[in-house]
């Protein structure tokens, strides 16, 4: 028990360097000494409630995206069967009830609209399953429905798109090393360190940015419109706040726009006439002919530009665009124009984003709370090592130094992890508690020995017998205390993860230095001044 | 050298001679604390309830909280929580959702926040903001008791495991025992209750488990050792062997958290009164909760004769004791 040969010492003050020593570049930044870059230099993360910054939590809405490929779908079905050899007629089409419903008019033509059909609604996913379902009631109504296997790749696929478009807003925005990770199944977490404010960062995340360009139907009559009723084909589109149309509704055609996914860049500029604020586009070679179809084909007509379902304006088609540029005006300024275009050239996101949740802190109070913290810590370390001194002497002297060696070896620990493991402000609680924990293993041995010396044992044995006697109970105790911790790093979230994870490195830490470490020190001033008795 | 000795040597309390009183006493402040949960509530923070809760240090000397609070109704989302924090020119505001709310009401409140503030308070600092949607706050509500009844019934599985299925019933009795007088004390003082609150009952868990399992070692070991003696002597034995090492790591542990709470950052002082709060109360339960249940479950000397080792019976022998 007390034996430590060379090899053994070695290896320990090895493991104990290594890890104490990693602290030193983290305490010496907070000390305010540059620490050289030349040199290795591990450096404890801070979370964001210590170096301040913003956390943002965004959620999408699966049933937009079972909308939206309800919508693809219908256009799907009409184009193939409108192109089929001889045209397949259908009527009594229907999106009602998130399924997709219509009849084939001539009952003789309902296999091969299937065979038409069928094609679509196999899933893309490996596992061969079928993203829709194809039902055919009363001889010739076709009930198609969506497949909760299809629906779930699609929001996963939208997601994971959605996620790439954030992080292309967010890189546009210039803010330095943000961290974007898809959480779950409809969630994404954006942790920006520095970002104080994060509603710009908020406001351009909250755009979906659907660029539409649909024409207005000019059968539909203003009193229709305002109950509600227009034309087959056409559906009423509110007009955007702040824009000329704020608080109109206008009609348009519902298919056979386009859309603004077909965009290679976008850029905001002035409108050499008003000198208004403006934003460019600049089609890709595609959508650059459809939209010049578009325009030639309706020359004097009105087109609305609807961004994020609201109409933005619509004003007349004057001559065919064809150079695959075009103008948006929307009564911006430089600031909103701007945004738009950052928003349209990372592309629409497949999903509109809801903030769910926020947190940020600035850097005074997260530096504030680092320099309390710090206070705290040393005076509480300070006053338990008077306490330790005073209540076992020599083996108080070895507990204060396991006690040191244990918070460096914990800072240290941190260091060497880097990015996985953040220093946060319930952690800086839980180093203060592991402190004060710590000693707990050291005060269960001193007591022993004190007690197996008082049976009158000799002070090797007793020391021996300290050491061995108090294991179990120093096993179990941390034990729990992993339990806690673990369970809390599973159910926890960002700060008091961190704290879990400053509880679970401490917990082995403190054992190594309390028990192994003191364990040593005592063996070695055992052998070298042989005491027949000790002062406990 | 003399050093300090907190407990003298052969210090023999009779703590189990009172335990059907203490008992009677803990059970009542157990139910008077069930009682205050569920009648005056827990004041459950934003993490809980949803909200924004927003931080701000003014630019003046003491913050003009009443002015604020007419700016902020006159939003509308009805009545502010208004707390002075750290410096008197520094408040905390915060507004609960309405029970039923839309998805990005929380996310509004705190832009509506903020807005109002900078408008009217030029040089105004905002120093922390924090916004929860009502899913996302009954989601951390959830995970939140999950986390606190795993971890209550994976750390008594684990002592019926390692010692025997009564003591296992005294270390959910004692962590039930903790944990419902500390959530009386929140409900008690008012004190905001929030995510950091539960980590800290987590943490208190596993700290008063500490005490308990030095004080079931120690029984388990005198149980094995002196096969004649009656079981409530045993237990006060055992914990008046263990009452030494229990008070100095108690008083170590509260002179850090003494330090925290005197002088650490304000932002988390509830959490560190928790656990304060639960030291004491956790030292108390391991011995006047958890010991005597061992008692009324019918441990006895034949409890461990099995797991009684030969280096145990040649110690014993070796000591004269057969």
């Amino acid at each position: 028990m007390l034996d430590f040969p060379l090899w053994k010492r070695l290896w320990l003050w090895a493991v104990t360097l290594v890890f104490a020593l990693a602290s030193v570049p983290s305490l010496l930044s907070l000390a305010g000494v540059h620490w050289p870059a030349s040199l290795p230099s591990p450096m404890v993360n801070l979370g964001l409630d210590l170096a301040g910054g913003s956390h943002i939590m965004l959620e999408a809405d699966p049933r937009q995206v079972a909308a939206q490929r309800l919508e693809t779908m219908e256009e799907s079905v009409r184009a193939a069967l409108r192109s089929a050899e001889p045209r397949i007629r259908i009527g009594d089409m229907s999106t009602a009830g998130g399924r997709l419903t219509f009849m084939v008019e001539d009952p003789s033509r309902v296999d091969a609209a299937r065979g038409l059909i069928e094609p679509m609604t196999t899933g893309a996913g490996l596992t061969g399953q079928r993203d829709w379902t194809i039902e055919v009631v009363d001889g010739n109504r076709f009930i198609l429905s969506q497949t909760r296997a299809g629906l779930e790749l699609a929001v996963d696929n939208a997601m994971d798109s959605a996620t790439e478009v954030v992080r292309k807003r967010i890189d546009a925005l210039g803010t330095r090393e943000p961290t974007i990770i898809r959480e779950g199944d409809e969630r994404i977490v954006v942790d920006v360190p520095g970002l104080k404010d994060p509603q710009a960062l908020k406001d351009l995340l909250g755009k979906t940015a659907e660029l539409e360009f649909k024409l207005v139907d000019q059968t539909a009559l203003q009193s229709d419109i305002e109950q509600g009723i227009v034309p087959p084909g056409s559906e009423i589109v509110p007009g955007a706040t702040g824009s000329d149309y704020a608080g109109s509704q206008i009609a348009v055609r519902r298919l056979n726009g386009i859309r603004g996914d077909s965009l290679t860049n976008a850029q905001q500029t002035f409108n050499p006439q008003t000198n208004e604020p403006v934003v460019t586009i600049q089609f890709d070679p595609q959508g650059g002919a459809k939209f010049a179809r578009l325009t030639s084909e309706n020359v004097g007509k009105p087109f609305a530009i609807i961004l994020d379902g609201e109409v933005i304006s619509a004003p007349n088609i004057n001559e065919p665009i064809i150079g695959g540029t075009a103008q948006i005006s929307g009564n911006f300024t430089v600031e909103t124009a701007n945004q738009l275009a950052i928003a349209l050239r990372s592309g629409a996101l497949p999903v509109d984003l809801t903030v769910v949740e926020e947190s940020s802190i600035s850097a005074e109070l997260g530096a504030d709370s680092i320099a309390k913290g710090t206070v705290a810590m040393l005076v509480g370390l300070g006053a338990l090592m008077v306490f330790m001194l005073v209540t076992y002497g020599r083996f108080g002297f070895y507990t204060n130094a396991a006690l040191i060696l244990n918070l460096l070896m914990i800072l240290g620990t941190l260091a060497l992890l880097g990015p996985m493991a953040a220093l946060t402000l319930p952690g800086i609680a839980g180093l203060v508690l592991t402190v004060g924990a710590a000693v707990d293993a050291n005060v269960l041995i001193n007591e022993r020995i004190r007690e197996e010396r008082a049976k009158g044992r000799r002070v090797v044995q007793a020391v021996e017998q300290g050491y061995k006697e108090s294991s179990s109970a120093i096993f179990d105790a941390n034990i729990t205390n992993v339990i806690a911790a673990v369970i809390m790093f599973m159910f926890g979230t960002g700060p008091v993860r961190g704290f879990a994870v400053v509880l679970m490195i401490g917990i082995v830490t403190s054992v190594f230095t309390a028990v192994t470490l003191t364990r040593m020190w005592v063996a070695g001033w055992l052998r070298r001044k042989r005491p027949t008795d000790i002062v406990l | 050298m003399k050093l300090l000795k907190l407990i003298p040597d052969n210090t023999n309390i009779r703590f189990l001679r009172w335990r059907v009183p203490f008992y009677a006493v803990s059970l009542l402040l157990m139910a008077a604390s069930l009682t205050l949960v569920f009648t005056k509530g827990l004041n459950l923070g934003v993490d809980f309830v949803g909200g924004q809760s927003i931080r701000v240090a003014f630019a003046e000397q003491t913050a003009p909280v009443a002015q604020v609070r007419e700016e902020i109704d006159a939003l509308g989302y009805g009545e502010p929580i208004i707390q002075q924090v750290g410096e008197p020119n520094q408040i905390t505001i915060r507004m609960k959702l309405p029970n039923e709310s839309e998805a990005g009401l929380a996310d509004r409140m705190v832009r509506d926040m903020r807005a109002t503030l900078d408008r009217h308070h030029p040089g105004v600092e905002i120093g922390s903001a924090r916004a929860v949607s009502g899913k996302v706050s009954d989601e951390l509500f959830r995970s939140g008791m999950i986390a606190l009844a795993l971890a209550m019934l994976g750390i008594s599985i684990y002592i019926w495991v390692r010692f025997e299925w009564q003591f296992g019933i005294g270390a959910l009795f004692a962590l039930a025992h903790d944990v419902t007088l500390t959530l009386g004390m929140f409900a008690l003082t008012g004190m905001e209750f929030d995510l950091n609150i539960v980590a800290a009952i987590l943490t208190l868990i596993g700290y008063s488990l500490n005490d308990t399992i030095v004080i079931y070692d120690r029984i388990r070991e005198n149980l094995k050792k002196y096969r004649k003696m009656p079981l409530p002597e045993l237990l006060d034995l055992s914990v008046n062997e263990t009452l030494s090492r229990t008070v100095v790591t108690s008083s170590s542990v509260l002179i850090t958290l003494l330090a925290l709470l005197l002088l650490g950052p304000d932002v988390i002082f509830g959490f560190t009164a928790a656990i304060t709060l639960g030291i004491f109360v956790g030292t108390y339960s391991s011995i006047y909760m958890s010991a005597p249940i061992l008692i009324w479950c019918g441990v006895t000397q034949d409890s461990f004769v099995p797991t009684e080792s030969r280096a145990d019976t040649q110690d014993r022998r070796a000591r004269g004791e057969v």
